[in-house]
């Protein structure tokens, strides 16, 4: 195991299926889970979109993979922050997006929130504190 | 190349995972388990249903330390580890039970 633990942030800008980056994502997410390293989530932009509940992807013929988010907490990803400015902007709220939790195992695996809504402000903060940023 | 499944054929890949998920039979996992000359018993059935589940769930195999934690919390502590399911598996749970639930490949799995 590698003593070295560096800040992964995954930047997600796209819309979920007009183009493949955020199924691309999601795939780099869930193999580099293996590795241990501190990872965390952004969505800004359209990539907003790729946590809306519901989804139905019935009309474009397309695998609907939103199923998979729920699956992060397994992966032990707890880290998920939603910028709020790119909500407002698309008349979304919180409520709009898939309730995604994960389970503490010091904490008699307890449920808790994944997503953090953050300001534009602290979302570049977030970029500059990262080692890593996979931007999809 | 297909199998023949009860004088059906399914369409597989060349790592001989199915091809439609939706095409499973529980007579999938029989057939493909002969063909390595395993004897598919409750215990196999558990973590074959349960891979079923979790895919139909989250629309993803899991990665073998997720299905790892799953299975202990599922079927008892004493089955929360690669040495178990090894054993069940020894081809390794991911490719081996996967396959036979009708899953497509894990990701990430080399």
């Amino acid at each position: 195991m590698s003593e070295t633990i560096k800040k992964f942030l995954y930047l997600n800008r796209k819309a979920p299926y007009g183009t493949i980056y955020a199924w691309e994502s999601l795939e780099v997410v869930l193999i580099g889970a293996a590795f241990d390293q501190d990872v965390s989530l952004a969505f800004v932009d359209d990539g907003v979109y790729q946590l809306i509940k519901d989804q139905d992807t019935k009309g474009i013929g397309m695998k609907n993979f939103s199923p998979t988010y729920t699956a992060l907490g397994d992966y032990e990803v707890k880290k998920v922050f939603v910028e709020k400015e790119s909500l407002e902007e698309r008349g979304l709220t919180l409520d709009d997006l898939q309730h995604l939790v994960w389970e503490d195992e010091d904490d008699d695996w307890a449920e808790k929130d994944s997503i953090e809504l953050v300001s534009r402000e602290e979302m570049t903060a977030l970029m500059e504190d990262a080692e890593v940023v996979f931007s999809f | 190349m297909p199998i023949e499944v009860n004088g059906k054929s399914f369409e597989t890949d060349e790592e001989g995972y199915l091809a439609n998920i939706n095409d499973w039979e529980p007579g999938v996992a029989e057939v493909m388990s002969k063909e390595d000359d395993l004897d598919l018993t409750d215990e196999h059935w558990d973590i074959i249903n349960y891979l079923r589940e979790y895919y139909e769930e989250y629309q993803i195999a899991p990665a073998v330390r997720v299905l790892t934690k799953a299975v202990g919390k599922k079927f008892g502590k004493d089955k929360g580890n690669s040495k178990y399911l090894y054993g069940l598996f020894p081809y390794g749970p991911a490719k081996q039970a996967c396959r036979y639930a009708g899953l497509p490949k894990p990701t990430g799995c080399v």
